[in-house]
Order: structure tokens, then sequence, then C-alpha cells
């Protein structure tokens, strides 16, 4: 992969890609600067980059002002729960395509896709009615079952297309040797489907964790996620900028570490089936 | 290959997947139909009877309908075009050899884990301005007037923030993609004297194809739906008012239900239109 | 803090063997305005006198909207107490939605409300929600820029002075705008805004008949001064200024004037926030010459309870608490009389420190000008002044000043805007059966 070039072609890379990558992260960059400065500093005129009064005031008022430990904790229940779930369910569907494929394996599957292009907006009555039904308004359990509903084909074709990169010869083998198809799929299949699944797991937590329609729309108290923690910082009177941004920070800063941490699996990972 | 047993266990192990979104869609589904068919409004005694095609007729005939489809198509074009073209450069340029490419492919890959409330609020408040706004003290800094971003260039500015959040997306995809392109081909071309374009052309391009359709096929879907970057920056003023949220106008600013019902129904022709017209190409370049 | 949980503690069980009432946890949908945050910073004291506790639901003003509309219409339940402006209140309490307020204690002293919020919180003499605090609009200005311009603000002042104060003060060398006004779409913005503007215009949004009225020259006359004045003295971008922008816009000192909420007033002289609080001034709202209703309108954020909530007691508790004297008294003590959420009750403007905050006065004159039930010089069918009580009202209003601020930021003309507000407006009520 790493090819030979010279130096100077390296250095020109290298400085055009910092250059590159610093723009676009940028905004992240400037929103956590502005979340140590006062109100005061955030309007500064020239603005300030560095050579401010840092501070943690913000922090603090937003700590005080809201229960930052509950919306974190619902966020990480709903978006891990919907992908757990969404797993359990996704994995036998996605090998059953992958490797008992039919006329149909491919119409099912665009078929899944489709489902996602319902309008959110256009059924927020209908679904509101139904969970007051169900009981399941406000209920962390009524939403990690919407979130999982939602990425739900997002999961099994993304897994799909990594079960169809495992050679069929090895299944056969295994077959040969009498293995029973728990068997196949516990202790060959999902072997080498981990770095797949791994990366399946990780989109779908940063998608759940980021909607915020559903999540604004059926929760109050006792399920509101970070979604909802960060709508009652988005215009208060007077300056806010520093406010705003110390909550925008707390609440991406989770999933940022997270996808930090974990940016090689990622890169590794999200093919959808796009490299043969 | 495939038995008989293999074939209904394989289908037993399909059916909670397929059962749920079958569920998933129909409920809903079921319910937009129904009410789309009725007049009702939550404000003015909720469920009043049956009011034929009348939803479907006025959400057609009001003024904003055409201009809002257009704005979607628009947006979703716009950022399509932005996040592959550069998406592909970007990836390209992240695969060369450098210094740190780990820390910058990290840089690049951020925007993608911020979600699209806060990327609004940031890029409205603390960007776009016109007073306090970095980019207003850019302009001034360069001696020009600073922009209204959100009345003057409103599309342009939607477009923008939504393209900053789906650029890393698709130049993971991209990138992936290329990293599996075979260097020796390329340094075989390279050999030969090929021009850059050419090789770009006539190698790395149709390598990325498959790519370039998967990007676009999930931004689509994802796109077609874009709603907290509107709601939060101009609320559906100057023009970008989509048919989701001219959907959402009719539903909740209006609460008359059973109009945007018949919108929601609408929505989901043009997402079926576009579906099967992206189906028709990703289906051909899936197959290969 | 463990001491003080301990004391709170002993406190609600006292006050439960007491009463033999059990404390229970009412959850409130509220606005993040600052008065509000303010409130929720108190909770203790209301947990430590009743017993209850509070589960805060803080959300910016559309949201919250959006949220507790879908949740009283389809009998949700999520909500002990909302908090609901003046627009919903008598239309929600008419679908027999709210918890009628008309057995408050005693002491609570309901008749203290002033009269015309009272009147604007209820629907057929019953009152359905408590105002936590309630806001007309008036003219703030600075002393010393009109000092300077050699000018004097009336007490009630005309359009057409506004117009050549405006261009007095205006002084782009020194980033300050002459005046800064709403233009932001949405109809509690910009809409409110003109819709009052358009009042003191003489103009209407419907007549008896409930026929638009944008094709009236009144409309055609305040958008045409409006954008003039805007346009020639006004900031860059004001058709995305709401009330936030030109707040932090008249703090910073970079506005001569501004016609806004009267609340806005405690925080434009506040020295912590404001670099002009020494500075500035208060006057009505303007009118047009010769037409007799000023463009100020009327609002409250109040505190209501859904009918069917299993938390009435508590909840009607904590609406006396909220809304009662004593709170009051309790932000005079710690926070100062400037500070005291406003414009709800008639004693806070009868306590003599009250009357030393350089805003009280305007304020209360502000408020008793305001008529919802007279809003227009032509008569009207409808109740409110700058938003029409039905319930079509918020999405067709935020429709119209859509089309308003596309105008303002010169992507169409004031006709072509009107010709538009004039068809949404029709079409609207044809389709509510109206017409």
């Amino acid at each position: 992969m790493a090819r030979a070039v010279t130096p100077r072609r390296k250095l020109i890379n290298t400085g055009l890609a910092w250059a590159i990558g610093l723009l676009i992260f940028f905004p992240i960059l400037w929103t956590i600067l502005t979340s140590f400065k006062t109100e005061a500093q955030a309007i500064a005129s020239p603005p300030l980059f560095l050579g401010f009064d840092w501070t943690l005031e913000n922090y603090g008022v937003v700590m005080e002002r809201s229960n930052y430990a509950r919306f974190l904790m619902n966020s990480i229940i709903i978006a891990g729960g919907s992908t757990v779930l969404g797993l359990i369910v996704a994995v036998p569907a996605a090998w059953s395509m992958a490797f008992v494929p039919s006329r149909r394996t491919k119409d099912i599957l665009l078929w899944m896709l489709s489902t996602k292009m319902l309008p959110a907006v256009g059924v927020l009555y209908p679904i509101y009615l139904l969970f007051i039904q169900l009981g399941l308004l406000d209920s962390r359990a009524g939403l990690v079952i919407v979130m999982m509903l939602i990425n739900l084909p997002i999961i099994v074709w993304m897994l799909y297309t990594y079960f169809r990169e495992i050679p069929v010869e090895i299944l056969e083998a295994a077959r040969m040797d009498g293995a029973t198809l728990k068997e196949e799929v516990l202790y060959i299949l999902t072997p080498m489907a981990v770095p797949g699944i791994a990366s399946t797991m990780l989109l779908n937590f940063i998608l759940a964790w980021n909607e915020a329609f559903w999540t604004l729309n059926l929760t109050a108290v006792d399920a509101a996620p970070l979604t909802a923690f960060i709508a009652s910082y988005s215009s208060p009177e007077g300056l806010f900028f520093a406010k705003l941004s110390a909550a925008s920070t707390m609440a991406i800063a989770p999933i940022l570490i997270l996808g930090w941490f974990s940016q090689k699996q990622l890169v590794r990972g999200l093919t959808f089936g796009a490299v043969k | 290959m495939a038995t008989k047993a293999s074939r209904s266990a394989a289908r037993l192990m399909m059916a909670p997947a397929v059962i749920l979104l079958l569920g998933w869609m129909l409920v809903p589904l079921i319910m937009t139909l129904w009410f789309s068919f009725r007049t009702y409004l939550p404000l003015r005694g909720g469920d009043q009877g049956w009011t034929g095609f009348d939803n479907y007729v006025r959400f057609v005939s009001s003024s904003a309908f055409w201009p809002a489809v257009q704005t979607t198509l628009v947006i979703v074009l716009g950022v399509l075009v932005i996040t592959v073209c550069l998406g592909i450069l970007l990836a390209i340029l992240l695969d060369q050899p450098m210094w740190g490419q780990g820390v910058v492919r990290i840089l690049v890959i951020a925007p993608f884990f911020v979600m699209p409330t806060v990327s609004a609020l940031v890029w409205k408040n603390m960007f776009m301005d016109p007073v306090n706004g970095l980019l207003a003290h850019l302009w001034r800094f360069f001696g020009a007037d600073p922009i209204s971003w959100l009345s003057d260039a409103s599309l342009q500015s939607i477009i923008m923030i939504v393209s900053w959040q789906w650029l890393p997306f698709a130049t993971l995809i991209l990138l992936t993609a290329i990293q599996s392109l075979d260097s020796e081909q390329l340094e075989a071309a390279e050999m030969d004297g090929a021009p850059v374009l050419k090789r770009f052309a006539y190698i790395v391009l149709p390598h990325l194809s498959r790519a370039i359709t998967i990007v676009i096929l999930i931004q689509t879907i994802f796109l077609l739906a874009i709603f907290a970057e509107i709601f939060v920056t101009t609320g559906g003023a100057f023009g970008t008012r989509t048919l989701s949220y001219l959907i959402f106008q009719r539903v909740l600013e209006s609460q008359n239900v059973g109009l945007g019902s018949a919108g929601g129904v609408y929505a989901i022709i043009l997402a079926n239109i576009v579906a099967i017209f992206l189906m028709r190409i990703v289906g051909k370049n899936l197959d290969n | 803090m463990s001491f003080r949980n301990a004391l709170r503690a002993a406190t609600a069980l006292s006050l439960i063997t007491a009463s033999g009432a059990y404390a229970e946890t009412i959850t409130i949908a509220t606005v993040n305005n600052g008065d509000m945050i303010r409130m929720q910073g108190y909770t203790d004291d209301f947990t430590a006198k009743t017993g209850h506790e509070v589960e805060w639901v803080t959300l910016e003003e559309n949201v919250l909207r959006q949220r507790v509309t879908t949740d009283i219409t389809t009998k949700g339940g999520q909500f002990d107490i909302m908090t609901i402006g003046m627009y919903e209140t008598p239309i929600w309490g008419a679908n027999g939605w709210l918890v009628p307020l008309d057995d408050l204690s005693a002491e609570y002293d309901v008749d203290d409300i002033l009269p015309a919020m009272r009147g604007g919180l209820s629907h057929d003499g019953t009152l359905y929600a408590a105002p936590f605090y309630g806001e007309s609009s008036m003219v703030m200005y600075r002393t010393d820029l009109m000092e300077k311009a050699g000018l004097d603000m009336p007490d009630a002042p005309t359009w057409q002075f506004i117009r050549e104060a405006a261009a007095a003060m205006d002084d782009p060398a020194n980033d300050i705008n002459g005046i800064c006004l709403r233009g932001k779409a949405g109809w509690g913005e910009g809409g409110a805004f003109i819709t009052v503007t358009g009042n003191s215009f003489g103009a209407r949004w419907f007549d008896e008949e409930w026929n638009a009225q944008f094709d009236q020259p009144e409309w055609k006359a305040a958008l045409d001064f409006y954008v003039n004045l805007m346009n020639d003295y006004g900031p860059e971008g004001f058709a995305t200024n709401g009330f936030n922008e030109n707040l932090s816009l008249f703090q910073q000192g970079k506005c001569g004037m501004w016609i806004d909420a009267t609340v806005a007033a405690s925080f434009v002289t506040n020295p912590n926030d404001s670099t002009v609080a020494e500075h500035v001034g208060f006057a009505l709202a303007p009118n047009a010459e010769g037409v007799e209703k000023r463009a100020n309108w009327l609002w409250a954020w109040a505190l209501a309870i859904p009918a069917g909530t299993q938390k009435e007691a508590a909840a009607k508790q904590f609406i006396e608490w909220a809304t009662s004297k004593e709170y009051i008294e309790l932000v005079a003590a710690k926070e100062g009389w400037a500070n005291v959420p406003p414009g709800a009750r008639t004693s806070l403007y009868e306590t003599p420190e009250y009357q030393d905050v350089p805003f009280a006065k305007m304020t209360l004159d502000s408020i008793n000008a305001a008529d919802p039930t007279d809003p227009t010089v032509d008569p009207v069918p409808y109740v409110g002044i700058q938003f029409v009580a039905i319930p079509e009202f918020a999405g067709m209003a935020t429709e119209v000043s859509q089309e308003f601020s596309a105008a303002y930021a010169g992507q169409q003309t004031v006709d072509e805007a009107l010709a538009k507000a004039q068809a949404i407006a029709t079409e609207v009520m044809e389709a509510a059966g109206y017409r």
C-alpha cells in the first residue's frame, strides 16, 4: 500500500492533507475553544483564538441547569440497546440472504432499504397515538425499538455484504465435517465476520446517537437523551454562544471519543460491499 | 448447494427482520393513508369524517408544493455532487503516503459524529451570524461586507452545512475502495507514461464506480429526510422549505393531520420514484 | 448538601404527616427563557414547602410548542404542567383540555393578576392558565445617542418620529444601527411584530366576514414603511433577526432603538450583560400619525394543567407557588427587584421598591394600553393583538411571515409578498371552513 515516493512529494501531500483536515475539523475545534470562553469573549471582535482566559464556568452552568448524567445514560442505553437488538435480528437474516440466496433476496434487501424513505414527520401522530396505546411514551424500551427499526435495513445490508465476502468453500468443508447450522454460524461465520460486525455496530451506534426527531418527540423526562438536552440550549435570551458551545461539546464528546478510538475499524469496515 | 432444509431454515432466520420491518412499514403507512382521506384537525375536535381526495387536491394545489419538491431535489443533488466530488479527491489524497495519516483521517471524519442539531446550531450562530459569526469577521477582515448567509444564500448555506456532515461518510467509503485498488496496475500505467488525468479516468474512476453508487444510494435515503438542519437554521423561510418540511408545517404548525398525511403519501411517492431510479443503477452495479 | 437533603426530607416528612398528602414528582414542560431558568433554580424552595419534587423538561420555544401541542391533542399525558402562551390558552381551554383554575386559594389572591393578563388567559370568564410573567412591547432607546443627536424622545412617539430618530442615531462608521427590529420568520417572531405594526397603521388580518385583508392599502403602507426604515437604518441581515438576536445587538451597543418585548428591559439595563445598561430610556410603542392603535402587543407565558393528569393537586400547588407574590418577593430578596418576573400582578406595580425600577411604569402603561378584544382600528371577528386566536393561525401566520421575511431580504417585492400572504390566508380560511 505504501508506495515509494520522493520526500518532496510526501511533504506536499502531508501539508495539503493537514490543511484540509484542519479546515474540516475547524468548526468542532472552534466550538470546543468557545466553550472555555466567557460569554463576552465568545463574541469578541476580532475573534479570540487562544489568547483568552480559559474558564470552566460554562460547564458549571450547564451541569447545574440540567441533569447531564441522565441524558448521557439515556443516549448510551438507547443507542447501545438498539444496536444490540438490531444485530440479534439482523445477523440471522443477513446470514440467510448471503448463504442461501433466492431469486427474491435482492428485492427483499432493496425493499428493506425503501422502508427508510417514509418521512418521519408525516407519521408522528400515528406513532404517537400508537405509543400512548402501548404505554411506551417516554420509555427507553420504546425508543430502543424505534431506533432498532429505523436502522435495521442498514444493519442487514452491511452484514449481508460482509457475509458474502466469506468464501463458501470454508462453509462446505465444515459441513462435510458434520457441523450443524448452529456450529457453522457460531464457530465459523461469526469469527470471520467480527470486523464487519464491529463496524456495523459502530455505524449503527452513531446513527442512533445522532437521531433527533423521534428521540425528541417521543420522550419527556425518563428516556430523554442528549438530543433533548441540546434542545434546551439553542436560543435562550442574551449572550449564549459560550454556553451553547459547552452544551454542544458535552453532547458530542462521548461519540467523538468513541469514534476516534475506533476509526481504524470504521475505515476498514465501512464498505457496504463496495470493495470486491 | 442449498438443501430444502437449509432453505426453510434460512426463511425462518429471515422472518424476524422481515416481519418487524413489514410491521414498521405497514402500520404507519396504513394509518397515514387512513388519515389522508379524513378531515383530522387535532385542535378542532379531532377526526371529523371522510373527505375523499380533498386533502390530496389541496396539498398539490398549494402554491408551496412544487417549490418544495424542487427545493428537496436541489438539496439532495447539491449535497450529492459536493460530497462525491470532494470525497473522491479527499480519498485519493488520504491514500497518498504522508506523515500523520491517522490523525488527518480522524480530523476528516469527525463531522460525521456530530449531531445534526448541534452542527446546525453551531454553523448558524457561530459561523453564519452576519454580525458575530466567524465568517462575518473573516469577510470584514478582507474589507468585504459580511453576507447574511441564511437569508441571502439560504439554500447554499444549508447545502454547505449538510455537505460538511456527509463528506466524511463519502470519504470513508471511497477511501476503503481506493485502498483496495491494485497499486501495481497504477504503477504500470505510470511507467507507460499515462498522464494523471487519464490514469484517473480509466483506472481509478471505474474502480470506484461501485463505491460511488453506494454513497449515492445511502446518502439519498438520509438526505430526502433532512429536517433538523432546516428547522434550526431558517425554519423553512427563504426558499428552503423541502417536502418533508412542508409536511411538518401542515401537521404540526397548522395542525392539519389529514392534509399532512396526504403530503406524506406524496413524499412516499417521490421517494419511491427516486428509489426506483436509484435501484436500477445500483442493482446493475451490485450484480457484477 | 447532605444536610440540606436531610432538612428537605424532614420538612417533607413533617408536611406529609401534617396534611396526609403524598409527596409526588410532577413533570413540567417549559421554555428556556431567562425567568424560567431562574425559577428552576428555586425549585428547592417549592420542594421544601410542599414535599413535591419537580422534573423539568426545558425546551427551546419552537420545540416546546411542537411537543406540548402533540401531547395535549393526543392526550399523551406526559406533563403535569405545561408552559403555554396567551395564544394557546383560550383555544385549549375551550376544548376542555385544561384544568380550570377557579379554585385557587384565598392567599393566592387571583384578583391581583393584572386584568389584561387574566382576560387573555381565560375562556368564557374562566381562568385556565396562571401568568408567570407578562409583557407588552415598547420602545427602548439609547439616551446617550438621543442626546448626542439633539432629540428628545416623547413618551408616546409616532412612527414618523421613530424614523427621524433612527436617521439621527444611525452611525455605520461606529457600528451603530439607527434601529433594530424583528424580521425573522415565524408567527411569534417577526410575524408578531409586523402584525402590531399593521395594527398601528390601521390594518387588520381579517374583516368581519373572515376575508383576508392583505390586499388593503393599510398593509401596504405598514410593510413599505417597515422595509424602508430597516433598509435605511437597520442592521445587516435583519430578515433573520428575532428577539434574541436583537437583544444581543442592543446589549452590545449596536442599536439606537429597539422596539420589542417589555421583559427585555431588565436584560438591557442589567450591567452584567449589557454594555449600555446606564443609557437606556423607554417609551410607548409608536403609532402612525392619526391612528388610534399603537404597536404594542400583549403576551404572557403561563402555567396550565392538562386535563387528565393524575397529579392535579400537586400541580396546582406548584402553580400557586410559582406565580405567587411570595415567589416575587423571594426573587427580589435574592436577586433584586429588577429581576422579578414582571407583568403579572397588580401588587408588584404598587410595591414602592419596584416603582423605583426604571422600566416599571412604562411596562405597566404598555400592558394597560393593549386590549386583545379590540386590537385594531376597524372591527375584527377575532381576539388577540399580535395573533388571531384561532387554531389555524400559527401555521398560516408562519407562512405569511416567511413571505414577508423574503421581502425584507430583498428576494421579492412588498407587493409580491402581500399578494402571496393574501393567497395563503384565503386558502387556509377556506380549508378551515370559515368562508
